[in-house]
């Protein structure tokens, strides 16, 4: 054990020799932490609409006043000229266009039916998908109101109905922050271990020092764990210092026990380090290890489940975010800390990272040799 | 240029990666578990759940007796919405006061269970509406949804735009944020700074390798765009390009000044990758629309140079529009550039007094 001591306490040194790293490991992540959260919210509102009016009506001024007055749209513009409304949605001023057509009114009282036109801008799926439904739904409602108003109550009655209602369950506030504080502290986590452990081991073999590791008789094992436990713990203090932030500013206490996370955060930082200096061992310059762990994380960050549904992926994909660790660690965060899961209801995920940390860190020591 | 191992990887992965991505990524929710208790086992409750797991939204993983197995499957995150269907439901539905359903949606990814309950309350009316079939109702206002530029909600139209956007301002920044600073590391700025080539000829030198690696990622992205995924270009070509080589030219910059502000390739590094990946995936617009921002970021969004990028490939590629629509887009990025620049030299001076 006393080599491995000695390994540690010259990586150790190293590290703490190096203030403008230390500065960066920790100021950064809390800086992202503080701000990116913010920034994440799928809940559409301000959905900017332009309507093109051709009917003039008294309802269809009222339709508009009811749209406008939901808070969830904002009528950027009105008219009666099609290629205005066009014109706006290719200057991304307007989402959403709603044309009624000439004699709206007439029609709806005349013929009992009545069209109206919806054009929505499909680019981003999202707000096209849910900005539709919304005002699917509004007109829905308005039309329901105006036939409670024009009609005598016998013939209102529909044959069929069902009333529905919706219960949030994990998150009644629906806020989204509970879910999102929790994911990027890992992606940041993520990133950072596997950043420091990438440029490692190379960057001793560009400067030369790792000569004089490889003439000593240090162990491979030895030097791999010297590698992994300086970062391995600072993983932990930076996962701690992100605990404390969602705690203080955001106000996450997870449900379930910070234990469980910590257990799984331990084995989970094994895999991530190990990947780093799998990575370094088998780079020859620093630029080649940044590139890439760059690569690696960035397809492990954006099929994580966090920024997008996982569900909806083709199934190839879906293998992609089987093996990628970020999927395990983000989903048991979740579910720790927004569900109260304990560790029995994670066994499966815990039982992969286990076996994702064996492999890498295995990997890890037999590709490392001590010759060049 | 001389090591073939890194430019291998500098021209392959842009590729894997607007495979990956252009084909896997969709913000788009769909076949999303669901789960029944089905207290009513009737005709019309049967119905119901066909027509709930024929929608392209939803999935049936299970049935269910209690709430309390509900909540384990949704512990296991096996499922995603449940849904409670009354004794009785298809003779109440009949009924003056008509049945009730209770849709219970996991709401520890809020977005995802917003949109869940929206398309469930979709399948629902339309459920409704078939039962009630041919009698129409009186005053009826009909709806027709049309999509605009992208009929299929296909996310590739929205993610091509993005990952180009991401790729080539990480990878070009990395460059060029590692290659002054190396030399510094390895000690060979000296020979540089005592030659007698200007600053902002070093600069320029260390900057045009890298652009033209990067115009060989743009032919290779936008081939793969047109040919594999399908994306069109629907405006000028030449605009597009020019933009992404100015768009290219920002990232050299902010690489090249990252690369004289820093001390170590490690920092270089850190600043580049850790510092700039997030924030440009999420402050960019194409994951989470930037009107939903509180405006704090909204203002903080305007600093991540990706996000005007965004903004031109989305309107000339997909939109079609030209130079008209994007110059205050165009004014912005080649300010960065501009500013990105003289700091680079500057910084760049400082070290040579």
């Amino acid at each position: 054990m006393s080599k491995l001591g000695v390994i540690l306490s010259k990586e150790f040194r190293q590290i703490i020799r190096n203030p403008a790293i230390i500065r960066l490991i920790f100021i950064m992540p809390v800086i992202q932490l503080l701000v990116l959260p913010n920034a994440a919210d799928y809940e559409i509102k301000n959905i900017n609409l332009q309507v093109t009016d051709h009917d003039h009506s008294t309802l269809s001024r009222r339709l508009i006043d009811n749209i406008s007055a939901t808070g969830y749209f904002r009528v950027i513009g009105y008219g009666s000229d099609r290629d205005l409304a066009m014109e706006a949605i290719e200057k991304d001023q307007a989402d959403l266009i709603l044309e009624i057509p000439h004699n709206f009114e007439r029609d709806l009282i005349r013929e009992e039916s009545a069209r109206l036109m919806l054009a929505v801008n499909a680019i981003n799926g999202v707000k096209a998908g849910l900005g539709g439904a919304y005002l699917n739904n509004l007109l829905r409602q308005f039309n329901g109101d105006i036939r409670t108003e024009w009609l005598q109550p016998d013939r209102l009655q529909k044959p069929f109905s069902i009333t529905t209602t919706f219960t949030n369950w994990f998150n009644p506030g629906m806020n989204y922050k509970y879910f999102m504080v929790p994911g990027i502290l890992v992606l940041l986590l993520t990133m950072v271990g596997m950043n420091l452990t990438a440029i490692n081991i190379v960057r001793e073999k560009e400067i030369g020092t790792i000569e004089q590791i490889n003439v000593s008789p240090i162990k491979k094992h030895h030097f791999i764990l010297g590698k992994l436990i300086p970062f391995w713990v600072l993983g932990l203090v930076v996962l701690t210092i992100g605990f404390l932030i969602a705690r203080l500013v955001y106000g996450i206490v997870p449900l379930g026990a910070y234990w469980t996370i910590y257990v799984f955060a331990a084995v989970y930082l094994l895999v991530i380090l190990g990947m780093g200096l799998l990575v370094s061992t088998f780079s020859a310059t620093q630029q080649q290890a940044m590139l890439v762990s760059f690569f690696i994380m960035m397809i492990f960050i954006l099929m994580g489940g966090l920024y997008t549904n996982i569900d909806s992926m083709p199934e190839w994909a879906k293998w992609i975010t089987r093996i990628n660790p970020v999927t395990y660690f983000i989903e048991v965060m979740r579910r720790v800390v927004l569900k109260g899961a304990t560790l029995g209801d994670v066994t499966k995920e815990f039982a992969v990272i286990i076996g994702y940390a064996m492999l890498v860190n295995g990997l890890a020591i037999l590709s490392y040799r001590k010759r060049s | 240029m001389r090591d073939r191992r890194t430019l291998f990887i500098l021209i392959g992965m842009p590729v894997v990666q607007i495979l990956i991505f252009g084909f896997a990524l969709t913000n788009e929710v769909k076949n999303s578990g669901f789960a029944v208790i089905d207290l009513s086992h009737d005709e019309r409750s049967a119905q119901l759940i066909d027509e709930l797991d024929a929608s392209r939204y939803f999935e049936l993983r299970g049935k269910f007796q209690s709430l309390e197995s509900l909540e384990q499957s949704f512990r296991k995150g096996q499922v995603r919405i449940g849904i409670v269907i009354p004794a009785n439901f298809g003779k109440d539905m009949e009924r003056p006061g008509g049945a009730a359903l209770q849709f219970i949606a996991d709401a520890s990814d809020p977005n995802v269970a917003n949109t869940l309950i929206n398309y469930a309350n979709a399948v629902v009316v339309d459920f409704e509406q078939n039962i009630t079939g041919e009698k129409k109702m009186p005053f009826t206002i009909q709806t027709e949804t049309r999509m605009l530029y992208n009929p299929q909600l296909k996310g590739a139209y929205n993610f091509v735009p993005g990952v180009m956007a991401m790729v080539l301002l990480l990878v070009c920044t990395m460059m060029t944020a590692l290659t002054v600073v190396r030399e510094k590391e390895l000690g060979t700025m000296e020979v540089m700074l005592v030659s007698p080539l200007k600053p902002l000829k070093i600069i320029i030198a260390k900057a045009v390798p890298y652009l033209l690696l990067s115009m060989l990622n743009i032919a290779s992205i936008l081939l793969l765009s047109v040919f594999v995924l399908d994306v069109p270009i629907n405006g000028s070509l030449t605009l597009l390009v020019g933009e992404s080589i100015l768009f290219i030219l920002v990232a050299l910059s902010l690489g090249l000044l990252i690369s004289s502000s820093t001390a170590s390739q490690q920092s270089a590094m850190f600043i580049s990758l850790i510092g700039m990946f997030l924030p440009t995936v999420m402050l960019s617009g194409f994951m989470f629309p930037i009107e939903n921002m509180p405006l704090p970021m909204q203002v903080v969004s305007n600093a991540v140079p990706a996000k005007w990028f965004y903004i031109i490939v989305r309107s000339v590629m997909i939109k079609g529009v030209g130079l008209k629509h994007v110059w205050k887009e165009t004014l912005i990025l080649s300010g960065m550039l501009i500013f990105f620049m003289t700091m680079a030299i500057k910084k760049f001076k400082v070290r040579l007094a």
